[in-house]
């Protein structure tokens, strides 16, 4: 199963592109222009795994958008991508449960190898919760 | 130059209002306390002398007057005939010499015809004829007469009193006394004051009556002076006197009375003189007492110098203190004129680099977008060229080094912004104590690889006890690199050194970077800090890299300067100010 990513920026022509490396590189990709796009598509499609995610949008901002995936689904894994000049708030974005940052424009690889990290750490979270839910049941019917 | 001047103009003028301001009331003053000083002074030495004057006045009088009325008592107590027995003569003369001393010289009686009849005396004048004697025909003509001193038979100065007396109604008959000149002489002489000042009788004439030191002709000059004096004040009349004589004014004018006291000053053969006179015997004499004015007013002129030197020695110490003050002042207002124009330098720079930071800031967030969107459709280009169709390609190379050089060209583009940015927010500007030995220690080796590709030395120099600064250690880390960065672009590749010193200096901590690079010519050392200020060749240098550390170092309340000398090398000191010494906006 492929590793699904939700991309958000508010830049058109860069995220049709980078949909486009991506899915070459074998990634199944989602789009949103938006912090509530975003939003929305993440009520719609449970198995998203990992956001890249623009800090500088008009409207709701990356770290705003960032806030409210975690508190609805805290297992998503949020990449922020940041213009230098907001570096600082890459950094709070970690602060607030991003998986990490990168800086635009950005390197496809290292993009790669976040997105994989990413997801790794959010396979790692499933299996642990997943563990702990059967060990749950397992002591139910013990009961 | 032009501020020059200024100065200098400003320092006269100060210097000239100080002097003015405080000589004047000091010259005011001076010149009306020494005039009434003065005159007082005067006029306090003339009453002096009129007293002086005066009294002896008396004296001589009281004297004269004596002696007169001795000679009248011997002629009314005697008859003709019994004074012209020499014998009896002789005895009347010891009796009064024995009275008096030797104030009586002789006694003679002589008759009408001005032949001596008898005399008693030291000289043998018996039967002397007076007939044309001025005394006789003066005396034969009153009842009694004092003559003016005169050498007579004897060629001895002497004068005379006379008492005439009526023995018939034809034939009158005259008593005469000489009296001793040096015992009438002494009683003037003794009039003395200071060194110069003494009396003597002058007769109408101006001729001397008393031995004096003076020059005879000084008492013609005195009458005179004594008689414009007298007279009236009109110019025309004093030439018409100086005409006419002397003789002859005194008879005409007569005005001299016994209560006169004529006091004054006057100019003989260079002689500043002071004068008091008074007349004696009716007018017929006068007493005068002349001094050198230098003498008489010898206290005056002791003060008028000591206050002369005072006041030379004040208006000098003026002039010394508003030269010094003015000179101090101006060089005080010179200096706050400079700390003003550095200010505002300094306010100007500030506000440069605020608005170059803002547009900087706007600049790259605007850029970075596209940027990113260039490059990654380059990628998205990269990513189909490996596609098995594209691969034999004629051009595929070619493709691949432009899209490459696309990437690197996106990387450089990134670069620029992220100094851009951190020219203008500093990424992380909270301030912290920090060790600048730590920092130094950390950025060198960061620059290690660079300065070994450029065959660069980096030598460190620091001060193991140099205390910990006030400032945000990623900001003075960007001031390190930027600097490590542009020596060891300024040496080349021809290799050369870097030398980091830290030490203190006066408590604040000082960083020296030097480099052995080819230096900075003068002319465009005064921009160096300026944004987009640049000599490397285009493409290499953003000219922000010297910017921001000047705009870091001066927000932490620092100061950062250079020495360079071309072909030598250049070094930059960077001061920091100590913990709680920072006066920089944080």
């Amino acid at each position: 199963m492929s590793t699904m990513v939700l991309l958000v920026d508010d830049e058109v022509p860069f995220v049709e592109t980078m949909t486009k490396r991506l899915n070459k590189r074998n990634l199944s990709i989602l789009n949103a222009f938006s912090g509530t796009e975003a939003l929305e598509v993440l009520e719609k499609e449970s198995n998203v795994d990992v956001v890249i995610l623009d800090v500088k949008m008009p409207g709701m901002d990356g770290i705003d958008t960032l806030r409210e995936i975690k508190r609805v689904h805290p297992l998503v894994e949020v990449i922020m991508l940041t213009g230098h000049g907001t570096i600082e708030s890459g950094i709070e974005g970690m602060k607030l449960g991003a998986f990490d940052y990168l800086t635009k424009p950005c390197n496809i690889d290292q993009l790669m190898t976040k997105v994989q990290e990413a997801k790794d750490l959010k396979s790692m979270r499933e299996d642990k919760i997943r563990q702990a839910r059967i060990a749950e049941i397992a002591l139910r019917r013990g009961d | 130059m032009e501020n020059k001047r200024y100065y200098r103009s400003l320092t006269r003028n100060m210097i000239t209002v100080m002097i003015l301001v405080s000589f004047a009331p000091l010259l005011l003053i001076s010149v009306i306390i020494g005039y009434r000083f003065e005159t007082s002074y005067r006029e306090k030495v003339l009453d002096h002398l009129d007293e002086l004057v005066q009294k002896h006045q008396q004296n001589i009088n009281i004297f004269l007057n004596e002696k007169l009325a001795y000679i009248k008592v011997l002629a009314n107590s005697y008859t003709f005939e019994q004074l012209s027995d020499e014998a009896f003569l002789e005895q009347k003369l010891n009796v009064l010499q024995e009275a008096y001393g030797g104030v009586f010289v002789d006694l003679g009686v002589v008759n009408d015809k001005g032949i001596q009849i008898s005399y008693a005396g030291a000289y043998k004048l018996v039967k002397a004829d007076y007939s044309q004697a001025e005394w006789f025909k003066k005396a034969i003509t009153r009842l009694y007469f004092i003559s003016d001193a005169f050498l007579g038979l004897r060629h001895q100065p002497h004068f005379i009193v006379t008492v005439k007396k009526q023995s018939s109604e034809q034939s009158a008959w005259i008593l005469r006394a000489t009296i001793d000149f040096e015992v009438f002489n002494s009683l003037v002489e003794s009039v003395r004051m200071g060194e110069t000042g003494s009396a003597f009788i002058i007769n109408r004439e101006g001729e001397l009556q008393t031995k004096s030191r003076l020059d005879p002709l000084l008492g013609k000059e005195l009458l005179r002076q004594v008689l414009s004096e007298e007279g009236g004040q009109a110019v025309g009349e004093r030439a018409e006197r100086a005409d006419t004589g002397l003789v002859h004014l005194i008879k005409t004018r007569n005005r001299i009375t016994d209560r006169d006291v004529v006091a004054g000053e006057m100019k003989s053969n260079d002689r500043e003189l002071i004068y008091v006179t008074t007349p004696l015997k009716s007018g017929e004499w006068i007493l005068a007492f002349l001094q050198d004015e230098a003498d008489a007013f010898s206290d005056l002129r002791q003060a008028r110098r000591l206050a002369i030197g005072i006041f030379l020695l004040g208006g000098l110490g003026i002039v010394i203190m508003a030269v010094v003050l003015s000179k101090k002042m101006v060089r005080h207002i010179e200096r706050a004129d400079q700390e003003k124009e550095m200010m505002n330098e300094q306010v100007i720079e500030a506000g440069k680099l605020a608005s170059v930071g803002e547009l900087a800031a706007g600049i790259a967030h605007e850029i970075n977008n596209p940027i990113a969107i260039m490059v990654e459709e380059a990628g998205w280009i990269e990513d189909l060229l490996t596609e098995e169709e594209f691969s034999e390609t004629e051009n595929r190379k070619e493709f691949g080094r432009a899209l490459s050089q696309i990437r690197t060209q996106g990387e450089r583009c990134k670069e620029i912004t992220h100094k851009l940015l951190s020219f203008a927010r500093r990424t992380d500007p909270r301030t912290l104590e920090v060790q600048i030995n730590e920092l130094i220690e950390e950025i060198i080796s960061i620059s290690e690889q660079r300065s070994k590709f450029s065959n660069v030395k980096i030598i460190m120099n620091l001060d193991p006890a140099l205390p910990e600064v006030s400032a945000s250690p990623s900001e003075v880390q960007q001031v390190f690199l930027n600097l490590i960065n542009n020596a060891i672009d300024a040496i080349g590749t021809g290799g050369g050194t870097i030398e980091v010193t830290t030490r203190t200096e006066n408590g604040i901590v000082v960083v020296d970077v030097a480099d052995s690079g080819h230096g900075i010519p003068k002319a465009i050392l005064p921009r160096i800090f300026d944004p987009f200020f640049t000599t490397k060749p285009v493409g290499r240098g953003t000219g922000l890299g010297l910017s921001i550390c000047f705009g870091i170092i001066k927000k932490l309340g620092g100061d950062i300067s250079v020495n360079s000398s071309v072909g030598i090398g250049t070094t930059f000191h960077i001061r920091f100010p100590l913990p709680g010494r920072s006066q920089g906006e944080r």
